[in-house]
C-alpha cells in the first residue's frame, strides 16, 4: 500500500507556484524601505589604463542627488585580498569595484550615482564625465594562445586533468581510424531574466538586511562582513527568490559591494539595480579552444585519446572548470593525454555557467565522436556502446550507478534512432533536408556539507529551514517533499524557509548539488525529529507503541502508528502534549560519504537524439524535436524535474545555434550588450522536447539516491544539434554557435 | 568624504496624471521621464511587473493598456493618461486565480518565475485576441516573452489548454 | 535619460508649432526606439512633443483607390485591418515579420519609419560613432559588423535601417505624408530614407518640425502573388539579417511587373529598379530569378562578419521570387520555409 504521505518520486506542483504566478514573490529589487535610495553604476568606456579624471559635479548638481562615489571618495575597505574572496572564487586577487583609478577590463564599474529616485540617478550617471588614459589591452584569445599556462595553483572543487596513460601519440600514429579536430564556442553569458540587484536595508540599529540577487545568501553574508570589517550578527541576507542566475549568481557580484558601501557612508538604505547592458560586465562562459584527437581501430574501438583546451581568464584571477576530464570519464581508452591551460585576457574573470567546463568538453568530445563514428563507419550510439566506460579509469573508481546504456537505449526507442539512414543529406521533408543526431552528457554528482532545521509545532505544522536558496530550481518543492514523507505530513503542512543567511549553514547552489545535499539534511532533521516525536509517544501513559521500536512504526497523517497494524497509533500532538512540549526540534547536516567518495565516482548521465529540419540554402537550422534520456538516481519530483531538463535543452539548443557574446577586439568590449542582438531561444524557437528518465537505483551517494539534475540537461545537447546538422547537410560545423554564416557556401 | 547635494535646489515640475490600474482609480503626479514600469514598481509598489531588460527586449514588463498588451517599460506614465492598467496583480478576483494563472501553476509553465507575470499578462492578452488557434501561433505571438529557463513548452501547453477550455465552454 | 519637458499636442498645428520653435524637440507616439534610445543617453532631447492624441488613428480610403493609414495607427492594427490584409497582404505580412506582439501594439506606423538602427555602436556611448557623433568614426566597419549593411555604406557608416514594415512600403511604392511649418508635402517612400553618405547622422529628408500625418498605399494588382521572407539569427523576435519583400504581377506564368525590397541591407530599404525591369515580360524561372539576385547585389560590399549576407541576400531573393511566383508566400508563424 503506498502511504498518504508518499510525496518523493511523485508529480508535484511548485509550493511557490502561487507566489510567482501571482506577482506576490519577491525578487531582490523589490523589498522596500522608507528612506531607500537609488544607486546607478557608470561603466568604463575602456579596457585597460587608468581614470585620468573624473568629473562629478555636474551629477552632484542634480537636485535630489546625494552622492557620487569614484575611486577617490570610496569607504575604506579591508585590505588584503582573502578579505574579497568568497567561497567560489578561483585563485588570484578578486576585483575591487572603485579600489583606484586602474582599469583593469572593459565596462568596469567606476563610480556609483546615488539619489532619492531612479530616474534621478540615471539622469546624472550620464553627467559624470571622466577622462582616461588608455593603455594598449588584449582581449583577443587567439593571440595570447601562444601564452598559454598551466594554472600554477588549483581552484578548489575543479580536478585537474589526470597524469597521461600509456602513449597516445604513438597509439594515434598507428592507429587506422583517426579524428583530429579544432572545436570552439563562443562566449556565453548567462542573462538571467532578472539583472543582478542587491536592496540595502539599513536597519534602525545600524545592522544591514541585504537582498541580493545570489546563488548563496551566506556567501554574500560573509563577503559583505570580510570586505567591510562588519560582524556577521551585523549583515543578514535573505534571497527568498531569485530570477534565475545559471552560475552568475555564486559570486557575489559588484551591485552588491557598491550598494552596501552607499548604505554604509550614506547612513540609509540603498538599492543598486544592473542594468542589462551591465550583466556583460562581469563573469561570462570563456572561450575555449579544444582539440581532439581520437584514434581507434576499425571496430570502433579507442586506441587514443587527446584532449587540450585552451582557455581564457582575466589578468586578476585563474578561473577553473573541469573541461577535459570528461573525455576518458565517458569513453575506455589506453592511452590518454589530456591538458588544459589558461591564457589571460583584459576581461573581468569568467564565472561558473550552467555545467561549467562540461557544457564545453562534453560538446567537443561528442562531436568528434560523431566524426569518429562516420570515419570508421559505424552508428553513433553503436560506437558509444563499444567504448564504453565502465569504470571511472582515471581515478581508478568504480561508479555509485551508471544506467547511461538504458539512456541510449530507452533515448533512441523513444526517437525512433532506428529508422535513420545513417547517410548525410539522405533524409529530407519537403525542401528542408532533415538530420538525425545524438551526443551523450554527464555531470558528476556532488554533495556539500549542507544543514537543515526541521521544527514541527503542537498544531501540526513543520517548518524546514536552510540557507540554501531556490534559483528555478524547484527546492522549495522538494524538500518540502522530502520534509513532509519523512515525517509523514500532508504537503500543506510544511513551510520551507531558504536564502536566508541567518538559517542553517548551506554552499551557495550550484553545481547540481542542492537536491543532494540540502534535500538529505532536511531528511536528516526530519529524521531527528521522527526520533525524539516516537520517544515521546512511547513514553505516554499506556502508550499503545510502548514495545514498538522505530523500525516497527510509520509516521502517517500526523500519527505514529504500528506498520502491521495501522489503527494503533498515536497522534503526534497527543505525544508532544503528554511530553508537555510546544514544539519538536532538530538540526542536523549532511555530508558526502568519506567513503563513499574514496572508492567510487558519482555521475549522471544522458542520451540527446535530436531531429533538426535544415534549409540548406538559407541557412536556416530548426530544432524540432529532441528526446532526452537521463539517468540522475532518484527523480524527487518528476513535474519539476523535467522542467529542469527542458530548460538545459533550451540552454542548449542557445549555444548550438544563437548565443555568441562578440568581443570587439580593437575596443576589447562585449558589444552585442542586450537581448535584441545577445541572441536567446524564443518561444517559436523551441518545438517538441521529450524527457525521459531512466531508472537508477542509487544507494552510495546519499540515502536518497539524489544526483541533481539542474546542469545535465544542456550538457551534450548542442553536440547532439551540431551531430544532427551534420547528418542533414554534410557539413561539420566546429565553431558553435551554427549560425547561417556557417552554413551557407 | 564630502557631503553631496541633498535636493535643495527644487525638484521639476510634475504633471497630474489619473490611470485606472487593477480596477482602481490612481490620481499621482508623475514627473515627465517616469516610465510605466517604473511607476507600478517603485511609486505603486506594483512590483509583480518585472524589469528584465528595459528596452523591449525580453517581455518582462508586460502588462495589458486599454486591453492590448504593451512593454510597460517603453512608455512613459503621462503618456497613458487616462489609461486602464491591468497588472499580474489584477488577474486573480477575489482570490481566485485566473484560469491561465492556474494552469501556469498546473503546467509548470515556470521556474525561477521572473518573466512570469509578464508571459501570464501576454497569455491573457493573446487568449483575448483569439488569433492563436495553433501551438506554431501560441509559439510565435508568445515570442516577445523571453523565458531563459526554458519553460516554452509548458507555456504553450498551459495557453492551449485555457484556449480548448474556452472553446469547450463557447460550445 | 536626460531633462525633458512635455506637451501634450492637441492638434497637428500645434504640434508643428511647437516642434519648429525648438530644434531640441522630438514627436513621440509609440515610443518604442525613442524611449529606447533615451534610456541610453543616445537620444536627448529637451522637449517632447505628444502627438498621440493628434486624429491621425484611422486607415481611410484614399481617393485614387489607395488607403490611407494614420501615422498613428499601430503596427498592429495595420496588419490586422481587414482592408490591409485583402489588398496589401504584403504589409500585414512585413509588419506581423517583425518585432513583437507588445511591441506591434505601440509602435506606430509614422514611428516604424522612423526608428533608427541597431548599429551596436550606435546604441553604446562609451564608444564612437559618426551616427550618434558625427566625426568620431565608425568601429562597425573594422570591429563587429553582423548585422550592417552591404549596400549603399560609406566610409563614414554601415549602419542598416532595421524596420520590416518600409521594407514592404518600399516594395508598394507608399507615399509618405508629413505637415510642417511649411504647409504639408509628399514623400514617396524610396526617397524618405536616405543612405549615409557624408551625413550618416541625417537618417531621413523629413525636416525638423515635420510630423508624419500619413502613408499612403497606391492601388495596386499585388494582391495574390507576394511574399515578405525574413531570415535573422533566431526564429522570431529578432532584426532581419536580409529580408525580402516582392510582390509580382502575373499574367498565368508570365511576370507582367515586379516590386522587390531588400530589408537589413542598407541604410534604407533597398529597392533596384533595374533588378525589378529584368523580371518583367519574363516566365518565372529560378535562373531569371538567380540572374537578377545577381544584379541587385553586384555593387555589394561585405566586411568581415557580414560578407556572407550577399550570399545571403542572393538567394532570398531567389526563394522569395519563387514563393511570390508560386503564389505561396511566407508564413510568419509557420517556420517552414517554401
Amino acid at each position: 500500500m503506498q502511504p498518504a504521505n508518499a510525496y518523493i518520486g511523485t508529480p508535484q506542483n511548485r509550493v511557490d507556484g502561487r507566489a510567482k504566478v501571482t506577482g506576490e514573490a519577491k525578487y531582490a529589487a523589490e523589498f522596500d524601505a522608507p528612506d531607500l535610495a537609488y544607486g546607478i553604476v557608470v561603466s568604463s568606456a575602456i579596457a585597460k589604463g587608468r581614470i585620468k579624471s573624473i568629473d562629478t559635479s555636474a551629477a552632484l548638481a542634480v537636485p535630489g542627488v546625494l552622492q557620487v562615489f569614484t575611486h577617490e571618495n570610496r569607504s575604506r575597505t579591508a585590505w588584503f585580498d582573502r578579505n574579497f574572496r568568497d567561497e567560489t572564487a578561483p585563485p588570484g586577487s578578486p576585483f575591487r569595484p572603485l579600489y583606484d583609478e586602474g582599469i583593469v577590463y572593459g565596462g568596469q564599474p567606476v563610480a556609483l550615482v546615488v539619489a532619492e529616485e531612479f530616474e534621478l540617478a540615471a539622469h546624472a550617471a550620464s553627467l559624470v564625465r571622466i577622462e582616461y588614459e588608455t593603455d594598449a589591452h588584449m582581449t583577443d584569445l587567439d593571440l595570447r594562445r601562444s601564452e598559454a599556462y598551466v594554472p600554477p595553483k588549483k581552484r578548489s572543487n575543479v580536478k585537474p586533468p589526470p597524469s597521461p596513460r600509456g602513449d597516445a601519440e604513438g597509439a594515434l600514429a598507428q592507429a587506422p581510424v583517426k579524428v583530429h579536430a579544432e572545436y570552439r564556442v563562443a562566449i556565453e553569458h548567462h542573462n538571467p531574466m532578472e539583472t543582478h540587484a542587491s536592496t540595502v536595508i539599513y536597519e534602525q540599529d545600524g545592522t544591514l538586511t541585504i537582498h541580493d540577487k545570489t546563488q548563496g545568501a551566506q556567501n554574500s553574508q560573509s563577503y559583505v562582513s570580510s570586505v567591510f570589517g562588519l560582524s556577521s550578527s551585523q549583515v543578514r541576507v535573505a534571497s527568498p527568490y531569485i530570477g534565475g542566475a545559471f552560475g552568475s549568481g555564486p559570486r557575489p557580484q559588484y551591485q552588491l559591494f557598491l550598494a552596501v558601501m552607499a548604505a554604509l557612508e550614506l547612513k540609509r538604505s540603498v538599492r543598486v539595480v544592473l542594468t542589462r547592458d551591465q550583466m556583460f560586465t562581469f563573469g561570462y562562459r570563456p572561450l575555449t579552444i579544444q582539440t581532439i584527437s581520437l584514434g581507434a581501430n576499425p571496430d570502433g574501438k579507442l586506441v587514443s585519446l587527446m584532449h587540450d583546451a585552451i582557455q581564457t581568464t582575466s589578468t586578476f584571477e585563474d578561473y577553473q572548470e573541469v573541461v577535459v576530464n570528461w573525455s576518458n570519464l565517458l569513453y575506455h581508452c589506453d592511452n590518454v593525454k589530456l591538458t588544459y591551460q589558461l591564457a589571460q585576457v583584459d576581461t573581468y574573470t569568467p564565472i561558473d555557467m550552467r555545467a561549467p567546463g562540461a557544457a564545453l568538453g562534453v560538446t567537443a568530445i561528442e562531436t568528434a565522436m560523431d566524426e569518429l563514428a562516420y570515419a570508421a563507419g559505424i552508428d553513433p550510439v553503436e560506437l558509444r556502446l563499444r567504448n564504453y566506460a565502465e569504470t571511472d579509469e582515471a581515478d581508478k573508481k568504480t561508479f555509485t550507478s551508471k544506467e547511461l546504456r538504458a539512456c541510449y537505449q530507452l533515448g533512441a526507442e523513444r526517437f525512433g534512432w532506428a529508422k535513420r539512414n545513417p547517410e548525410p543529406r539522405s533524409m529530407r521533408d519537403g525542401r528542408e533536408l532533415v538530420g538525425w543526431g545524438m551526443a551523450t552528457g554527464v555531470w558528476e554528482a556532488i554533495m556539500q556539507k549542507t544543514a537543515a532545521r526541521a521544527v514541527l509545532t503542537r498544531d501540526g505544522n513543520l517548518e524546514i529551514t536552510s540557507a540554501t536558496t531556490d534559483i528555478g530550481t524547484g527546492t522549495y518543492t522538494i524538500l518540502t517533499q522530502i520534509a513532509a514523507e519523512t515525517l509523514g505530513l500532508p504537503m500543506e503542512a510544511v513551510t520551507t524557509k531558504i536564502g536566508d543567511s541567518s538559517l542553517p549553514k548551506s554552499p551557495v547552489q550550484g553545481g547540481s548539488w542542492t537536491a543532494a545535499s540540502a534535500g538529505s539534511a532536511v531528511q536528516n532533521a526530519c529524521l531527528s525529529v521522527r526520533e525524539q516525536l516516537f520517544k515521546y509517544a512511547r513514553q505516554m501513559e499506556e502508550s499503545p507503541l510502548a514495545n514498538a521500536s522505530i523500525e516497527q512504526v510509520m509516521f502517517v497523517d500526523g500519527r505514529i502508528c504500528l506498520m502491521n497494524e495501522p489503527n494503533v497509533g498515536v497522534i503526534f500532538a497527543e505525544a508532544m502534549q503528554a511530553a508537555g512540549v510546544e514544539r519538536v526540534e532538530a538540526e542536523e547536516k549532511a555530508s558526502p560519504g568519506m567513503l563513499t567518495s574514496m572508492r567510487h565516482s558519482g555521475y549522471s548521465h544522458s542520451a540527446v537524439f535530436v531531429d533538426v529540419k535544415v534549409d540548406e540554402e538559407l541557412g536556416r537550422v530548426r530544432v524540432t524535436r529532441v528526446v532526452n534520456a537521463v539517468a540522475a538516481g532518484t527523480i524527487l519530483n518528476p513535474k519539476t524535474a523535467r522542467s529542469q531538463i527542458l530548460g538545459g535543452v533550451v540552454f542548449g539548443i542557445g549555444m548550438a545555434l544563437e548565443e555568441e557574446s562578440m568581443l570587439d577586439h580593437n575596443l576589447g568590449r562585449f558589444m552585442n550588450h542586450n537581448l535584441a542582438e545577445y541572441h536567446v531561444p524564443v518561444n517559436a524557437d523551441v518545438y517538441d522536447i521529450d524527457v525521459i528518465f531512466v531508472s537508477e537505483h542509487e544507494q552510495l551517494l546519499n540515502p536518497l539516491g539524489i544526483k541533481g539534475l539542474g546542469e545535465i540537461g544542456v550538457v551534450g545537447t548542442a553536440a547532439a544539434i551540431g551531430n544532427a546538422v551534420f547528418h542533414a547537410t554534410g557539413k561539420r560545423v566546429r565553431e558553435y554557435p551554427i549560425t547561417v554564416d556557417k552554413l551557407l557556401g | 568624504m564630502s557631503a553631496g547635494h541633498s535636493g535643495s535646489a527644487t525638484l521639476p515640475e510634475r504633471i497630474p496624471v489619473t490611470l485606472t490600474v487593477n480596477g482602481e482609480v490612481r490620481q499621482l503626479d508623475v514627473l515627465p521621464w517616469t516610465v510605466l514600469l517604473d511607476l507600478l514598481r517603485d511609486h505603486l509598489a506594483l512590483t509583480g511587473t518585472k524589469k528584465g531588460c528595459d528596452h523591449g527586449q525580453c517581455g518582462a514588463c508586460t502588462v495589458i493598456v486599454d486591453g492590448k498588451r504593451i512593454n510597460s517599460c517603453m512608455a512613459f506614465a503621462v503618456m497613458k493618461d487616462g489609461s486602464n492598467v491591468t497588472t499580474i496583480e489584477g488577474l486573480a478576483k477575489d482570490g481566485a486565480l485566473h484560469p491561465l494563472q492556474q494552469a501556469f501553476i498546473d503546467h509548470d509553465a515556470f521556474q525561477c518565475g521572473y518573466c512570469t507575470p509578464g508571459q501570464i499578462c501576454s497569455g491573457v492578452a493573446l487568449i483575448e485576441e483569439g488569433r492563436a488557434k495553433t501551438r506554431d501561433e501560441i509559439r510565435e505571438f508568445m515570442s516577445g516573452n523571453i523565458c531563459r529557463c526554458g519553460a516554452y513548452t509548458n507555456i504553450v501547453d498551459a495557453i492551449e489548454q485555457v484556449i480548448g477550455a474556452n472553446g469547450e465552454a463557447g460550445r | 535619460m536626460n531633462r525633458f519637458s512635455y506637451l501634450r499636442a492637441t492638434s497637428i498645428d500645434e504640434a508643428v508649432r511647437a516642434a519648429a520653435a525648438d530644434p531640441t524637440s522630438r514627436f513621440i507616439a509609440g515610443g518604442t526606439n525613442l524611449i529606447d534610445l533615451m534610456k541610453y543617453n543616445v537620444e536627448r532631447p529637451e522637449r517632447l512633443i505628444d502627438i498621440t492624441r493628434l486624429p491621425l488613428n484611422r486607415i481611410e480610403e484614399a481617393d485614387g483607390g489607395g488607403l490611407r493609414i494614420g501615422a498613428l495607427v499601430t503596427n498592429d492594427e495595420a496588419a490586422s485591418d481587414p482592408r490591409i490584409r485583402d489588398r496589401y497582404p504584403l504589409l500585414s505580412s512585413a509588419i506581423l515579420a517583425g518585432a513583437s506582439p507588445q511591441l506591434r501594439n505601440s509602435a506606430t506606423t509614422g514611428g516604424n519609419l522612423l526608428q533608427r538602427t541597431r548599429c551596436y555602436y550606435f546604441y553604446d556611448p562609451g564608444t564612437p560613432c559618426n551616427k550618434r557623433e558625427p566625426g568620431t568614426g565608425c568601429p562597425a566597419a573594422f570591429g563587429r559588423n553582423r548585422i550592417h549593411a552591404i549596400l549603399g555604406t560609406s566610409e563614414h557608416c554601415i549602419a542598416t535601417h532595421p524596420s520590416d514594415m518600409a521594407v514592404a512600403l518600399a516594395a508598394l511604392e507608399a507615399v509618405v505624408h508629413v505637415a510642417g511649418p511649411d504647409g504639408e508635402r509628399a514623400i514617396p517612400l524610396s526617397d524618405f530614407h536616405r543612405l549615409p553618405g557624408d551625413h550618416p547622422e541625417i537618417d531621413t529628408t523629413l525636416r525638423h518640425g515635420e510630423i508624419i500625418t500619413a502613408v499612403e498605399l497606391p492601388p495596386t494588382d499585388y494582391g495574390r502573388h507576394y511574399t515578405y521572407l525574413k531570415l535573422r539569427d533566431r526564429l522570431s523576435y529578432a532584426f532581419a539579417l536580409v529580408s525580402v519583400a516582392v510582390a509580382l504581377q502575373m499574367d498565368g506564368d508570365t511576370i507582367a511587373d515586379a516590386r522587390l525590397a531588400l530589408g537589413g541591407v542598407a541604410h534604407k530599404p533597398w529597392r533596384d529598379p533595374e533588378g525589378e525591369a529584368m523580371l518583367r515580360g519574363q516566365p518565372a524561372a529560378e535562373d531569371r530569378f538567380a540572374a537578377v539576385a545577381s544584379h541587385i547585389l553586384k555593387d555589394a560590399k561585405g566586411y568581415e562578419d557580414n560578407a556572407f549576407k550577399i550570399d545571403l541576400a542572393k538567394r532570398a531573393i531567389i526563394r522569395a521570387l519563387s514563393q511570390a511566383a508560386a503564389g505561396t508566400p511566407q508564413s510568419q508563424t509557420d517556420k517552414r520555409i517554401q
